[in-house]
């Protein structure tokens, strides 16, 4: 093929032969156990409370590795194959580390109207990290570009863990936003 | 419990005249003020749980009879008869008593659609009231409400929400002494725009990957957890209370004959007020975007709108009159969807444009059926190579080529909606991809719709 190739966007699913990491962490917080076991009984099945112990996981690891994974299924009781399965398909499972305050930011249609090409590359150059490349070194920053986060009519939005922020035209308000995380004002990724 | 959002979204949510009887209020109450979501105040200052006292008064088939004469529409994008699926639910025989389960549908992906966040921000009460007023026509055992993961904080603002109406007793066991236990449990998905998909969204339910299923059976007959199961989208059960409290046949007359009732609108885009409008339906478009909207907010022509979320084949200025409702957008040629607008200027590339709307369905296709999934990243590798101006004349024909082969092909209509997009813009600014493979450059310029940095 002559063409050039759409690149790899930072979401992309595992290319063969390459492992997600593990991390130190092994195990789930008696705590966090209980919480996926308070889940399972809300539900007529066990499995349903796959996505919310992936949640909790990612919580108590800061992103999903592979040891979460088996730790979640072990939670659970079910096999470490559908907990992969799962894991693997929904984007906001972090496979990799991310930083203290993640960066989403969304690049879709409505939003890129507005500016959020010229956005994204503003939160690039401010923290110095680029999408799907990992946290900055000092582990405070990562930058992610995802898919419309329904904010469309206050674009373009950012999301900074796991709260949105609104109508970032112009630098001062991303500028605010960064000096509130170095803070400590805005929600920390794992909590 | 963590911190519930204290400052105001700037979206616009009224406009003069609204509240009247021209432009009835009925799901945006309030809306703006962030101390709304409270059980209090919505049954102080919005009639709240009125209608729910009044079905819990009526038997279950009268309830469904009312949701069917108000001649309500599915508002999450297909435009079905909402009170025609409540009716589809199987009954309990004497030898055979049944589990149902109602679900509502929060996982708004669509780009372009923001109504069910401000639903689930300012009004949550009213969507919690329809599910209870759809769990009794439907006798349900269980309402679940699936909200997609990037919505934590208004996760957090239902739950919160759900025990108000726990304390007050609308929720739990033996439901103001009618004898019918209802609870409603909050599902957080974790960000796949496939789960919008009703049988996708019953597998992520259950814990498993966001994969459509194969219908028949249908959610009805066999859906969350093996069990008959309704699925509908937040606006539609938040339309629900006003629909009990002023009658079906009421209801009915807002709005066009075969498509009653208001719709919130959400208009985005290159807009002076981008925001959430209610109207009923029928309602023109040049008049949203144009006098409710502020027009053009660059000061340029508006060039495309698509009409429905980004699914929705887009409209260019032929069409700008047509009145918003699912039969006459239909007839147009595109679909009213989930009432998102998308509004684009001269100065942006359709290629661009297109290009950014496929590489969302390539990257959200689930996987399952090869039409879209191979076919969705072959558009993209085409329109890609016409962007990098690096396109052949022959590759418009091989994309005209491409659409009816994922069409109608696939278990679920993803592969339907990255086609609509394509084919209209091929259809409409045919001109433009052919600028673009002739002069390697732009139609337009200034237009920057595709970012740079990073993998991409």
């Amino acid at each position: 093929m002559n063409h050039p190739q759409p690149p790899e966007t930072s979401n992309e699913p595992l290319a063969p032969g390459q492992r997600l990491p593990e991390s130190e962490r092994k195990e789930l917080s008696p705590e966090a156990i209980a919480e996926i076991h308070a889940i399972m009984a809300k539900f007529p099945d066990k499995l349903a409370a796959t996505l919310p112990a992936l949640h909790i996981a990612q919580r108590e690891f800061g992103f999903v590795s592979l040891s979460a994974m088996r730790a979640v299924a072990k939670a659970i009781g079910i096999p470490e194959g559908h907990v992969f399965g799962v894991a693997t398909f929904y984007t906001m499972y972090q496979k990799a580390p991310v930083g203290k305050y993640h960066f989403s930011v969304c690049t879709n249609i409505s939003c890129a109207l507005r500016g959020a090409t010229q956005l994204l590359e503003k939160v690039c150059e401010k923290t110095g990290v680029k999408p799907g490349q990992g946290p900055s070194p000092d582990g405070m920053w990562s930058v992610e570009e995802v898919e419309c986060l329904a904010g469309c009519g206050v674009a373009p939005c950012i999301q900074v863990n796991h709260d949105v922020y609104d109508e970032l035209v112009d630098e001062q308000k991303l500028v605010e936003v960064m000096e509130a995380c170095k803070r400590g004002e805005y929600r920390p990724w794992a909590q | 419990m963590a911190a519930i959002r204290t400052k105001r979204d700037p979206h616009t949510y009224t406009f003069p005249g609204f509240g009247s009887e021209k432009f009835p209020n009925l799901m945006l109450r309030g809306a703006g003020d962030l101390n709304n979501w409270h059980l209090k105040v919505y049954e102080q200052q919005h009639e709240g749980y009125v209608a729910m006292k009044q079905a819990l008064k009526m038997e279950p088939v009268a309830v469904t009879e009312e949701v069917k004469t108000s001649g309500i529409r599915g508002r999450g994008g297909a435009g079905f008869p909402a009170g025609l699926k409540w009716s589809f639910m199987p009954k309990d025989t004497p030898e055979r008593k049944l589990t149902r389960y109602l679900v509502c549908n929060g996982d708004e992906g669509e780009p372009g659609t923001f109504k069910d966040r401000v639903i689930l921000e300012y009004n949550p009460h009213q969507l919690i009231e329809g599910m209870i007023i759809g769990g009794w026509a439907m006798q349900c055992a269980m309402g679940y409400v699936y909200i997609r993961g990037e919505f934590l904080w208004l996760i957090e603002k239902l739950e919160a929400a759900l025990q108000e109406a726990r304390d007050a007793g609308y929720l739990g066991k033996n439901i103001l002494g009618t004898g019918w236990d209802y609870d409603i449990l909050v599902y957080r998905g974790a960000g796949a725009y496939i789960c919008g998909e009703e049988t996708a969204l019953l597998n992520s339910l259950e814990g498993r990957r966001g994969e459509p299923r194969v219908k028949p059976p249908f959610p009805a007959a066999k859906g969350a957890f093996g069990q008959p199961t309704t699925v509908n989208n937040v606006e539609t059960l938040a339309a629900v209370p006003p629909i009990i409290r002023m009658g079906g046949a009421e209801y009915a007359k807002i709005g066009t004959p075969k498509n009653t009732g208001t719709r919130i609108f959400g208009v985005s885009g290159h807009v002076k007020r981008p925001g959430i409008y209610e109207l009923p339906l029928g309602t023109p478009m040049n008049f949203l975007v144009e006098e409710l909207a502020g027009g053009s907010s660059t000061g340029k022509k508006i060039k495309a709108i698509i009409p429905g979320g980004a699914s929705a084949p887009m409209f260019d200025d032929k069409d700008f009159d047509c009145p918003l409702d699912f039969d006459t957008v239909k007839a147009r040629g595109s679909m009213a969807g989930s009432g998102g607008l998308i509004v684009m200027d001269e100065d942006t590339c359709i290629v661009q444009a297109t290009l950014r709307l496929i590489k969302f369905y390539a990257h959200e296709s689930c996987g399952q059926c090869t039409p879209c999934r191979e076919g969705c990243n072959w558009m993209e590798m085409i329109l890609h190579r016409i962007e990098h101006g690096e396109g052949r004349m022959e590759d418009l024909d091989l994309l005209a080529n491409l659409t009816p082969r994922i069409s109608m092909r696939t278990l679920c209509p993803l592969g339907d909606a990255a086609c609509g997009p394509m084919d209209s813009a091929l259809q409409k600014f045919r001109h433009e991809f052919e600028h673009h493979i002739t002069h390697k450059t732009c139609y337009t310029s200034g237009s920057r719709l595709l970012s740079k940095v990073g993998a991409h």
